[in-house]
């Protein structure tokens, strides 16, 4: 557990949580949740919890960044807010 | 409005930011989750129990293993609900393939060669989950994360050429059915539900093998519904639930 690096990945992770609720864009803001994903897998890689770490990176960072992005093109890409 | 809902998520925030002043240092043994007896006995007693080293899947699949059949039922009624969403809506906007995406031969080619690859990585995360981390979930997900690589790289009928529709439902209902049916033989020669020691009476093992495979059984079963439906969700996602034509 090192406190640098756990601050560095912590002050991204705020970073990309606010700009994927800002930007107007959708299929952008699918990709940094995307991002956000994988900066968390590797805080709890981190802390040396491996299985959730893997889950998440296989799931957030794989899975569900595809069905976001699937369900996007479906719909409109600009958001109404 | 929204004023207010900036002052409520403030609030929030703050009083988490001061509660986490309370919570025990990183790898402290004296914190609740380390010093209650059920960890204690936990850490104690499963390679005793179970001769299982990774302790995240002897107490997912064997000491919570009720939890987690009803968490692989959760993920089956997630895609049996979004399938059931998208297959009543009639499709009324314009065909999707005037988007013009080019198939990329680099793409084509690099997926051909990694797909193999990584279904073997599945299968080897799934297997291996006794000692490594991973387990069925992981290996379920990364199987099914496979056959969306292939829909996207090529196209969404070659896909659901090597797994129809009617081949991955049935594959998701038979994970739930594989890991319910444990259960239920464990019960019928006499012992609890999921309570996976009495199996060795029908197999070669002694008790606490018993336990051991029978996880494999198990997380097997987790794997082949997590599989299925991750393709599922993926292929009624993107044909918005006509199976016609994807991304």
């Amino acid at each position: 557990m090192i406190p640098a690096l756990d601050v560095i990945i912590l002050v991204f992770l705020v970073i990309t949580a606010v700009i994927s609720l800002r930007v107007r864009d959708l299929l952008s803001a699918s990709m940094i949740f995307g991002a956000y994903s994988f900066l968390i897998c590797l805080l709890w890689a981190e802390m040396g919890a491996v299985d959730v770490a893997f889950t998440e990176a296989a799931v957030g960072a794989g899975v569900s960044t595809v069905f976001l992005i699937a369900t996007v093109f479906n719909t409109c890409r600009n958001s109404s807010d | 409005m929204r004023i207010f809902g900036l002052l409520a998520v403030i609030i929030t925030g703050a009083l988490l930011l001061y509660a986490t002043a309370d919570l025990p240092t990183w790898g402290d043994p004296g914190s609740p989750a380390n010093a209650s007896p059920i960890s204690q006995y936990y850490i104690t007693q499963i390679e005793t129990d179970t001769h299982v080293p990774n302790m995240v899947t002897a107490v997912l699949a064997d000491y919570r293993s009720y939890d987690t059949m009803f968490e692989t039922v959760v993920i089956f009624a997630a895609g049996i609900a979004i399938i059931g969403v998208l297959r009543g809506i009639p499709v009324t906007r314009k065909s999707l393939g005037s988007r013009g995406v080019q198939k990329d031969c680099i793409i084509q080619v690099t997926c051909r060669l990694l797909i193999p690859v990584i279904q073997v990585f599945a299968l080897y995360v799934l297997a291996h989950g006794h000692h490594s981390p991973g387990g069925g979930f992981q290996g379920g997900v990364i199987l099914g994360a496979s056959f969306i690589l292939l829909a996207l790289s090529r196209d969404l009928d070659l896909a659901l050429k090597r797994l129809s529709e009617k081949r991955f439902l049935i594959l998701s209902a038979s994970g739930i059915l594989l890991y319910a049916g444990v259960g239920l033989t464990a019960e019928l020669l006499g012992g609890n539900f999921l309570d996976y020691s009495i199996l060795h009476k029908i197999t070669l093992y002694d008790p606490i093998m018993a336990r051991y495979w029978s996880m494999l059984w198990v997380e097997i079963g987790v794997a082949m519904t997590v599989c299925a439906i991750m393709f599922a969700i993926y292929a009624n996602l993107s044909s918005r639930g006509s199976l016609k034509e994807g991304l």
